[in-house]
């Protein structure tokens, strides 16, 4: 086979190059296995939600995307529950989002962060299965001539109370599929669910453990070319020149590029530092000018003439998000059309910048996807879809897979926000906290990522994640008179985005360490002074971790526990950790993790949620941290950027207990109160308080 | 020309001898089950098995395979059968985003291999390979599980 160096024009980005060179292998292609939902071939749909097929095998289209927090699974339980079908009979299908214009946006917002994914669409889904059963059992009670409320659906059998009469779906999906939808849809009770909120195994588990091609990186369609890119690693400057001639005829696109000479023009960031920014945010903290998000009582005046005045100071870093699959897309482009195969957490607005770097007509666009090795909020972005775009472009006809390196995916993300924090909280002469004023100084990031829901200049996403005076998402759990939450908006030229657990991360490590630190100044137990003002929700959870974890009894000697809670994302959680902390070695024994998540789809994949979400919590602390030097990231791998192993896994034990009052996320919120139940173990056990992250640039070794 | 014993077939792939088996298995060859994280073997995604023992792909310039058994996750298999490691991570629904999967399943594959009950210590020590959406307590419960029914 002969390979074909290809060079792209300098002209596709200013901040951009890229190489792409001919795949090598071709004709051992082994194809790509998700089937996008085609109109042409959807005979068997019942509606836009099942597709039966004669044999009652059930086809349940999925909306959201799947990147390993087990959404699919969850709402194909939801769906089946309503449809009565037979769950040994269920697969899954990903909708493309321009399937969902077409059919005037049927399976809704297709947008996967936020923790949304089942509490946004569980309604939208459950009617959809719902209406699909009231159709199969009309066809069936048509077919017998008899009235459809004498008739019964369970386990893709329809019955006929009266004589007894059955048939399965499968017999008349064809008849159900041409009935008018029902307009009135009524929802099961979920105290009488079978299927949805059981403990069921997950539907995507079987191709995961054999290696079937199902992510974005495993893409390969007919003679597919790859390219690799590097943009500049100062954020905001551009490409200035490159020597083409040093890597012509190098057949692979990496090692083309890594050897290619680059000159960048780095522009004004380039006297950016983390100590810079570090400064700016410090002015921050006293700063006349700050937006309030919660206010109660005169936090400020009671301060001021307090009997006792409790002030500490924190900091936080960027950090990378860092899924294991690194960005990638492939994009296929001819002047009539755009398709583009990507694992994206936001399909809609993927196909939106498709059309848009394409330069063609939403409908003649679409995006196929796949799922995602790790998301995070990372894969909220667009970036790499417009470079896959842009180099497709310069070769119609020819799929581009492009593939980002891991340095590049570490110096190029957008990244958990900076900030730091001033708290100050103020006790009477009975000991009672009578003030709390939380300065929070630092990065927004709507201000970057979404401008337009900006309120007054203020980002509300900022309080929203634990801090509101009260609401479904994020109500601040403690009553306290007098209270003042600001933030001081310092935005610096490092881009930031949603970073799983967003906002609630450093919130949450603030808040709660400081809470652990009143408590220990008044000489009060840290459950027993966060118990006395606590919310009755927020304090049930702290409650049930704390019975689980045996908070009564005494540990065994060198271990010492902390504790912590939050609301977040639409829910409460909790955590009691223990840990022990030897000649300044931390070790992790044991986290005990609750939610309050008002409805579970599934109890299972919550626990995996809780356990997982604490070694992402738990990484960003021990280890997470982005320094910025000349404007530019330095990590660049992880050998740089440590996260967690499993020789540091703690046991996690979980108390689910969803209220049924509700619907409260569940992929983010606990990673929350990981942290701060570390650190405030840390402090039983070493009397150390951590307020700088991460952990390892502290040292815990006795004084 | 370079020839491959992969998976029990013989490949003869076109690669310059110092690409990355990883890549070779990957674009080449199109075994994709074998996944990309770092390149500099810190993940641990694209372990193989190169006569039995667990190695990182990424790190094998292909030229210096030689005649040596090659073996990914598309082969872990035998005759139908999931291997132990593979049933087991079934069975307790190890995987989450699932893209570590590969990598950390063919470790765990040659740790038991040579100690066929690991301690906790011993899956501390073999099991360097990073997995993001925390998989790691449910990884070690499948080890030992695969270790019971081995």
């Amino acid at each position: 086979m002969t390979h074909m160096p290809k060079f792209d024009s300098p002209k596709l980005d200013r901040r951009s190059f890229v190489i792409g060179t001919a795949a090598a292998g071709a004709g051992l292609s082994i194809g790509f296995s998700l089937d996008p939902v085609d109109a042409a071939d959807a005979a068997p749909e019942v509606n836009a939600w099942a597709v039966i097929n004669p044999d009652d095998s059930v086809v349940i289209r999925i909306a959201k995307s799947e990147m390993g927090q087990g959404t699919l699974t969850g709402l194909a339980q939801l769906t089946a529950e309503e449809l009565g079908c037979d769950w040994s009979k269920v697969s899954t299908e990903f909708p493309t989002p321009g399937e969902n214009l077409r059919r005037k946006r049927v399976w809704g917002d297709y947008f996967t962060a936020g923790s949304q994914g089942i509490r946004s669409s569980q309604e939208l889904v459950r009617k959809g299965g719902a209406a699909a059963r009231m159709m199969l059992i009309q066809a069936a009670a048509n077919e017998w001539k008899v009235p459809a409320e004498e008739c019964t659906a369970a386990n893709s059998v329809i019955t006929h109370g009266k004589t007894g009469r059955k048939t399965t779906f499968g017999k008349v999906a064809a008849a159900a599929a041409k009935l008018d939808p029902p307009k009135d849809i009524p929802l099961k009770d979920p105290k009488t669910w079978t299927i949805a909120g059981k403990p069921l195994k997950r539907l995507d588990t079987p191709p995961k453990i054999v290696g079937k091609p199902l992510y974005g990186i495993d893409v390969r369609e007919p003679n597919m070319l790859y390219a690799a890119i590097s943009a500049c690693p100062v954020f905001g400057g551009k490409l200035q020149s490159y020597d083409e001639a040093k890597v012509q005829g190098m057949p692979r696109a990496k090692k083309a590029l890594e050897a290619l000479p680059i000159v960048w023009d780095e522009g004004e960031n380039v006297k950016v530092s983390s100590a810079s920014i570090a400064q700016w945010l410090k002015e921050g903290l006293d700063a006349d000018e700050a937006f309030v998000g919660n206010k109660a009582g005169d936090a400020k005046a009671t301060l001021s003439g307090a009997a006792k005045v409790i002030e500490a100071t924190y900091s936080y870093p960027y950090q990378s998000h860092a899924p294991m699959e690194p960005m990638n897309s492939t994009a296929l482009y001819t002047p009539d059309k755009c398709t583009l195969w990507c694992p994206t957490q936001n399909g809609e607005a993927t196909l939106a910048a498709v059309a848009e770097a394409a330069g063609l007509p939403v409908a003649k666009c679409d995006v196929i996807k796949t799922y995602l090795g790790g998301g995070f909020g990372r894969r909220t972005q667009s970036d790499y879809v417009r470079q896959a775009i842009a180099i497709a472009k310069e070769m119609p006809g020819t799929p581009i897979k492009l593939l980002w390196s891991r340095e590049e995916d570490t110096t190029h993300d957008v990244y958990h926000p900076v900030t730091q924090c001033k708290m100050r909280a103020a006790f009477d002469d009975k000991k009672n906290l009578v003030a709390l004023h939380m300065r929070i100084s630092g990065q927004s990031i709507l201000a970057y990522q979404l401008p337009a829901r900006m309120v007054n200049g203020m980002d509300p996403l900022v309080f929203v994640h634990g801090l509101m005076p009260k609401g479904p998402e994020g109500e601040f759990g403690y009553n306290i008179p007098n209270l003042l939450i600001d933030h001081a908006m310092r935005n610096p030229p490092i881009p930031p985005g949603f970073w799983r657990g967003v906002n609630l991360n450093h919130n949450a490590i603030y808040v709660e360490t400081f809470i652990d630190e009143l408590a220990h100044a008044v000489g009060e137990d840290p459950l027993a002074f966060r118990l006395k003002y606590l919310k009755p929700k927020h304090a049930a959870v702290l409650k049930a971790v704390a019975e689980k974890a045996g908070y009564d009894k005494p540990l065994p000697k060198g271990v010492y526990r902390g504790i912590a809670q939050i609301m977040g994302f639409g829910s409460y959680v909790a955590a009691v950790a223990e840990v022990s902390v030897t000649n300044g070695h931390l070790d992790i024994h044991r986290i005990v993790g609750g939610t309050n998540c008002g409805h579970a789809a599934n109890p299972e994949l919550v626990r995996r949620q809780i356990e997982g979400s604490f070694v992402y919590g738990l990484s960003a602390m021990l280890y997470g941290e982005c320094t910025v030097r000349a404007g530019r990231i330095e990590q660049k791998n992880f050998d740089t950027y440590q996260v967690m192993r499993i020789d540091e896994m703690p046991k996690v034990e979980f108390v689910v207990m969803p209220d049924g009052e509700f619907w409260g996320g569940v992929g983010e919120p606990t990673i929350a109160v990981a942290a701060p139940a570390v650190l405030n173990a840390i402090f039983a056990a070493t009397g150390k308080r951590i307020r700088n992250f991460p952990l390892k640039n502290n040292d815990l070794s006795a004084a | 020309m370079i020839a491959l014993s992969i998976n029990g077939k013989t490949y003869n792939v076109d690669a310059e001898s110092d690409t990355p088996l990883l890549w070779v298995l990957r674009d080449t060859v199109g075994l994709v089950g074998t996944k990309y994280g770092c390149g500099i073997a810190q993940c641990g995604a694209c372990t193989v098995h190169i006569n039995g023992v667990a190695t990182r792909s990424c790190q094998v310039p292909v030229g210096t395979v030689g005649s040596k058994q090659i073996t990914t996750i598309e082969g872990l298999a035998e005759n139908g059968k999931l291997h132990p490691v593979q049933q087991a991570w079934l069975d307790l629904d190890v995987p989450q985003c699932g893209y570590c999967q590969s990598g950390m399943m063919m470790a765990a594959a040659s740790l038991l291999k040579q100690k066929p009950k690991p301690s906790d210590a011993d899956i501390d020590a073999a099991m360097t390979n990073i997995c993001r959406c925390g998989t790691y307590q449910r990884i070690r419960a499948a080890i030992h599980a695969a270790a019971d029914h081995a």
